[in-house]
């Protein structure tokens, strides 16, 4: 009897995989410089920006589970600090002075730093109290999101659009840290725990081999 | 009636596997921050997996750590590639080792070696280091031997992490993005060890104890190789120009004829 049960369940899943196997391929394009144009307005372009830099993904995530290690309450601190941070940078860059483009190594080095710091710091699984975590996430907010104004200058970005991207992102942020920050502070056991701080030292190592880059000049 | 034997996925996984094959299926993305190209990924993803040296450390650290139990099972692939890409900032900044300029190369072949030699012996750090405390009453070796094992452990497996990525971590292709390089590099680090540590949960059975010495053995003949390999080829003077370019050959000697 569990037979005939079994199939049609069976046969919704395969028809749901290919569905979404024929959907995965014909979704990837090829993503054309930072200024990723969904054709859905600004606020969905910052949404994609943030989803193809892998920069910007790496530092993101790492702040999420740190806050999460280290429970609820900077969970809930960073879950407001790192977006509206990354806001506020991103604002600043886009009305600052309009600054020479950096070199590529310098931004690598800066960027590095930004994987290093909060990813050894998941491995090591420091017991830093809620202030520390929020500081250090709006420190790197600030900075990603200077940084990100100031490529969007440089691709001719107007300010008001700029904005709007910085919106869509922070939006962006505000999900990703919710979402990762709530799974890991809800591990109950050790090992799912430690396989977050796994993660974390990849992120550390791929910042330090990043820095090794930056300071031979290459980016 | 018994109950549907299909695993339920929640919809969260699905929505979490969907995110990941898309983030996995993207495109080259030229961000303004490292506008490099995103096939730096792919090299750096396939070195690890390029050398019989890397691959047979890797998993021998793995499965070391599995043999040990926790917590060293997760101490040291979390210790592992951080030290690694501290050995690959070395390279990069050509900071020389201290026992000369082959000594990367030889912490590689020892590193097969000595992690060969673990697994084989399915020997646990804290035991080795109570050795150091036999003197003390039992209990106060054990502590301290578990303390001064486990940090044992992390400082040999540290060292050869130091070794891999001094000489593994520079090879960055021209022309590809050396944060993505990175990321591949360390990601598929990470994957070796995952496999080492897959095999290595075998040890709960009598059987799996048995097949992982003998993985012990591979891995140390493994080392052995590479360890005479190095001896050879670094012992040996290096050629020179002169030595080594052709001289003109007689046409009496080509036709054997006498001079």
């Amino acid at each position: 009897m569990s037979f005939s049960i079994y199939l049609p369940e069976r046969r919704r899943a395969r028809r749901l995989a290919l569905a979404a196997a024929v959907l995965l391929c014909l979704a990837p394009g090829q993503a054309q410089a930072h200024l990723v144009t969904t054709g859905l307005g600004p606020v969905y372009d910052g949404i994609g920006h943030f989803w193809t830099s892998i920069e910007d993904i790496f530092p993101a995530v790492a702040l999420a589970v740190l806050a999460g290690l280290r429970g609820p309450k900077p969970g809930r601190t960073t879950l407001w600090a790192l977006p509206l941070a990354w806001l506020l940078g991103g604002v600043a860059g886009l009305l600052g002075p309009d600054l020479p483009e950096w070199p590529r190594p310098v931004l690598s080095g800066i960027v590095a730093v930004t994987f290093l710091i909060p990813g050894g710091l998941v491995a090591a699984d420091l017991a830093l109290p809620a202030g520390v975590v929020a500081g250090l996430a709006a420190v790197i907010g600030v900075v990603h999101g200077f940084l990100d104004a100031q490529g969007m200058l440089q691709e001719g970005l107007t300010v008001t659009d700029g904005v709007l991207q910085f919106f869509g992102i922070a939006v962006m942020l505000f999900v990703l840290v919710a979402l990762l920050a709530a799974l890991v502070i809800s591990l109950r056991y050790q090992t799912a725990r430690t396989i977050f701080r796994v993660a974390g030292s990849w992120i550390a190592a791929s910042g330090v081999l990043l820095m090794g880059w930056s300071l031979i000049g290459v980016g | 009636m018994k109950a549907s034997p299909t695993p339920s996925y929640s919809r969260l996984a699905r929505l979490l596997w969907a995110l990941a094959w898309l983030l996995l299926m993207t495109h080259a993305a030229d961000a303004h921050i490292i506008k490099g190209e995103g096939g730096g990924f792919r090299s750096g993803f396939l070195h690890p997996w390029s050398g019989w040296d890397h691959i047979i450390a890797m998993v021998g650290v793995g499965i070391w750590g599995a043999q040990i139990g926790a917590p060293a099972i997760w101490l040291l692939p979390v210790i592992f590639p951080i030290v690694m890409s501290f050995g690959g900032l070395l390279g990069l900044l050509n900071v020389p080792l201290p026992f000369g300029e082959h000594s990367a190369e030889y912490g590689i072949a020892m590193s097969g070696l000595l992690l060969g030699v673990m697994v084989l012996g399915d020997v646990h750090p804290n035991r080795l280091a109570q050795w150091f405390f036999h003197r003390d009453s039992p209990e106060v070796a054990a502590r301290k031997g578990k303390k001064l094992g486990y940090t044992l452990a992390a400082v040999m497996v540290g060292f050869f992490g130091l070794c891999h990525g001094y000489a593994h971590g520079r090879e960055l292709p021209p022309g590809e993005s050396g944060l993505y390089y990175s990321i591949g590099f360390v990601i598929a680090t990470g994957t070796l060890h995952a496999c080492g540590i897959t095999l290595g949960l075998v040890h709960r059975w009598p059987m799996g104890q048995l097949a992982l010495r003998l993985c012990g053995m591979a891995i140390l003949c493994g080392g052995i190789y590479f360890l005479q390999d190095d001896i050879r080829e670094f012992s040996q003077p290096a050629p020179a120009a002169a030595k080594t370019a052709a001289a003109p050959v007689a046409p009496h000697v080509l036709l054997h004829l006498p001079s």
